[in-house]
């Protein structure tokens, strides 16, 4: 065979390959900077069906395709948005939701009160894995609705399906009302409705009753301000437009263009070059250089995310509360807040969030107060471990102010004390609950709803959903559910607050840092406002005329 | 050169099964629990790990779980991610802009190395010679984690002559920082390659025989010298295009291009294990017919290889 012919195939097949591929051309679709849109900078999405999106960046795309229930006013009391009113029967048990008339979808389905019914039952149903599915356990029914336990316990597949299909808590009354029947009074409960989780779907998003039509979630239709321009592009944008003669509040902008970033740096550079408007979270690689770039349009906002370490309870070491008290007292917080994170946190002092209700600064007293010889003192008193570890999981950017705080330990109080990272939260919940000894586990938690009860509840009851370390308190337990059952919010606050003083009596954690939204935008917007949920404001940003 | 062709696409199949066996087992041992890992730190409620645990079979033993995936893969079936996404959709998104970007990077890398490669493999010791390797040795020393977000700073925001992110559909332009960025990994090495193999060349036998011939010297060095020094470069370039495949995670990073990279490292990091295998299973594939390029070449550079 001649020397010549694989030359040519060789070369054949290489053309083919570059003009297949290396020549395709560039479809870019270039929206950005039009008119009066917005390019707001988010992560991709995990899930854009309401009751299954629990993370920031699909709650924010949300926001703009869907009017909810309930807003929140400047106090964070609920206020009625697409509800003309939510009222509560004297007990607090069964609430009553009227809607306003004359809402449509975006498709142009009128708003009725079965489009709310169908969406939670849908949410609160077993077999649909909904990740939202927990903000509906206080409806009564909820238990009727979960997959049974399984009978053989050898896996899930055979498990009993669930008893019913609905809640019985909910039931309508008309088209624009619809009654929600708690298994528990819960004073807080109108709060708990403004979630994501509680957005009404058309009917168009069922192919049949339970089961959410295929492409839906590809191309959501709300009853929001906004509707979807296309599709749900995956890993590059989501573009929204205005929907015309929308009878909510009308935003000031035509549409907004959720650009999807992989990296918040790569996010921050297109900020700084003009090519996104709003980056809601700055990260900390570029904080020293964003006061110089943006100047005023770097703006801070207070939101609910909170950081502490947790004492595991099974470590006999920890169960002298002064052992605790020592350590907390040997953290200078706010050194932490202004050396490592820039400013861009605050220190925390407090077991809630300043952004709820009921809010007391300093509730921690002088156990949160930095004094390392008063804390060196009682802890030699307390004979406290000699060798400290701090677990932390390696992927989140811990490792800095877990090493610091270390160090501090390690200055205040003379023990060794090294920071361990896990390489994911996974491993380090999987040897929490193998019960090793893993020492004091970083921890955060973001609300959902602002009530103190879901810091207090999920964090610090017995049954907590976020309780890995085990901390359990009769007293406490029973307080928190006393607020949770107070027929108004001020005495539930009342209830709430005197819970909050046990956390501070038994330390069960060590408050360290309040999260805020560190956030900027370019100049081709004005009114920015991040709120504590970290979503934009998607009602006031303007564009500069 | 027929039978070469069935014999190589033969082994083809074999390594690529070998291939994702390996990944899917490697992937499979790092797998703890990837409900978690999706969830991050939310607390997850039992029937929602129920509904995801039974939907992927997560419970069911290694080999179950890669004979659902075989399955699903002969029939040409990548399975879905833990997000719900249809793998083969994914890769239909990814698989373009990272084929661009790195077909951009080798070709200007290759341009670049080729002919300063020759100029300096001529004029061995001269100032352009010592220049380029300079030069070279610097973006050796610079580590990609660096390069990609000084050249964003420096190109794409301080002097605006790029934008700084290129995106899912990027233009041409809005890729050619990344590539250029890209292809520098690679470049100093075709270079030193080039440059000594054509220093070689020109002193062998057949060249002083055409020059004794009275070939003009652009014949010489055009034809001869290059044809022959090309060989060992080409071996490099086949090897580096799978290499820039994979390994432009930090790059696309930098430059938020949505592609396999970034597919690669979402799926480790999810603990995706369908995701990944999907992705490296293409990869697989590129990296062999890519080599089987290249051994096609050489037989066109050199009429003295030949394939039975």
């Amino acid at each position: 065979m001649s020397g010549k012919r694989p030359w040519k195939t060789a070369v054949g097949a290489t053309a083919v390959v570059l003009l297949a591929t290396g020549c395709s051309g560039s479809d870019s679709s270039n929206s950005s900077s039009t008119s009066n849109n917005v390019v707001i900078g988010i992560g991709e999405p995990q899930h854009l069906i309401p009751s299954n999106s629990t993370e920031s960046n699909g709650s924010d795309v949300l926001s703009s395709l869907f009017y909810p229930l309930v807003g929140f006013d400047a106090d964070k009391k609920p206020v009625p948005v697409a509800a003309k009113s939510i009222t509560a029967n004297p007990t607090s048990k069964v609430w009553t939701i009227k809607l306003k008339p004359g809402f449509t979808f975006s498709n142009g389905e009128p708003v009725t009160s079965d489009n709310y019914l169908n969406a939670w039952n849908y949410a609160a149903y077993g077999p649909n894995g909904q990740g939202g599915s927990y903000f509906f356990e206080r409806i009564s029914g909820y238990a009727d609705v979960q997959a049974g336990k399984d009978p053989d316990g050898d896996g899930p597949q055979k498990g009993a399906g669930p008893k019913a299909k609905e809640l019985s808590g909910l039931k309508k009354v008309d088209d624009t009302t619809f009654t929600v029947t708690l298994s528990a009074p819960f004073a807080g409960w109108a709060s708990v409705m403004g979630y994501t989780a509680f957005y009404p779907l058309p009917k168009a998003a069922f192919s049949a009753p339970g089961v959410i039509a295929p492409g839906f979630e590809d191309a959501v239709i709300g009853n929001g301000p906004f509707k979807i321009k296309g599709k749900w592009q995956h890993d590059s944008q989501i573009q929204v437009e205005k929907v015309a003669g929308f009878k909510g509040t009308v935003p000031k902008i035509d549409g907004i263009t959720w650009k999807i970033y992989q990296d918040q740096t790569s996010e921050y550079a297109d900020l700084i070059a003009g090519n996104v408007d709003v980056q809601t979270q700055i990260p900390i690689e570029s904080l020293a250089s964003a006061a110089g770039d943006l100047g005023n349009r770097f703006q801070k906002s207070p939101n609910s995310s909170f950081t502490f370490v947790g004492f595991p309870t099974f470590q006999k070491e920890f169960a002298n509360v002064d052992v605790r008290r020592a350590l907390s007292m040997a953290v200078d917080r706010k050194e932490m807040t202004d050396q490592i994170f820039l400013g861009s946190q605050t220190p925390a002092t407090s077991f809630v969030s300043p952004v709820v209700a009921g809010y007391r600064p300093n509730t921690c007293g002088a156990n949160c107060e930095y004094n390392p010889s008063a804390a060196k003192a009682l802890y030699d008193a307390a004979h406290g471990p000699r060798d400290l570890k701090i677990t932390y999981n390696a992927d989140g950017g811990h490792k800095a102010w877990v090493d610091a705080m270390c160090n501090q330990i390690r200055a205040s109080l003379g023990i060794k004390c090294t920071g361990v990272g896990e390489p994911k939260f996974a491993d380090l919940l999987t040897k929490v609950e193998k019960k090793q000894p893993v020492g004091l586990i970083r921890l955060a938690w973001t609300m959902d709803y602002p009530l103190m009860e879901n810091f207090l509840g999920p964090l610090y009851a017995t049954d907590g959903s976020s309780n890995y370390y085990g901390y359990s308190n009769p007293t406490f337990d029973s307080l928190v559910k006393q607020g949770s059952v107070a027929p108004s919010p001020a005495e539930a606050i009342t209830k709430w607050r005197a819970a909050e003083d046990i956390l501070a009596k038994d330390m069960p954690v060590i408050p360290l840092r309040f999260g805020q939204n560190v956030y900027g935008h370019s100049e081709r917007v004005k009114n920015v406002d991040v709120d504590l949920f970290s979503k934009v404001d998607i009602y006031k940003i303007e564009i500069v005329k | 050169m027929f039978r070469y062709l069935v014999r190589r696409l033969l082994q083809m199949v074999v390594t690529f099964f070998g291939a994702t066996f390996i990944v899917y087992a490697l992937m499979f041992a790092n797998q703890d629990d990837p409900i978690r890992a999706l969830a991050g730190e939310r607390p997850i409620s039992q029937a929602e790990r129920q509904v995801l645990t039974e939907r992927y079979h997560l419970d069911a033993s290694f080999w179950h779980q890669y004979w659902y995936y075989l399955k699903g893969m002969l029939t040409g079936d990548f399975g879905t991610s833990l997000t719900g996404r249809r793998i083969s959709d994914m890769m239909a998104d990814a698989w373009p802009v990272t084929v661009r970007l790195a077909l951009m990077a080798i070709v200007i890398a290759a341009a670049v190395a080729i002919l300063a490669g020759v100029i300096s493999g001529i004029r061995r010791g001269g100032i352009f010679d010592n220049v380029t390797l300079v030069l070279t040795l610097i973006v050796l020393a610079l580590p990609i984690v660096v390069l990609a977000p000084l050249s964003q700073l420096i190109f794409g925001i301080k002097l605006d002559w790029f934008p700084p992110t290129a995106g899912l559909h990027p233009s041409a332009y809005a890729l050619l920082l990344p590539a250029l960025v890209l292809g520098s990994l690679v470049v100093a090495t075709e270079l030193r390659v080039t440059r000594s193999a054509v220093g070689e060349n020109l002193r062998a036998d057949y060249v002083r025989t055409a020059r004794a011939k009275g070939l003009t010297r652009q014949r010489v060095v055009g034809v001869h010298v290059l044809r022959n020094s090309l060989i060992p470069v080409i071996t490099l370039i086949g090897v580096d295009i799978g290499g820039l495949m994979s390994g432009a995670i930090v790059t696309e990073g930098v430059f938020n291009i949505p592609g396999v990279g970034f597919n690669l490292f979402r799926g480790i990091h999810t603990e995706d294990g369908p995701l990944v295998v999907g992705f490296v299973s293409v990869l697989v594939i590129v990296f062999l017919v890519v080599n089987l390029l290249v051994d096609l070449l050489y037989a066109a550079l050199d009429p003295r290889i030949r394939y039975e």
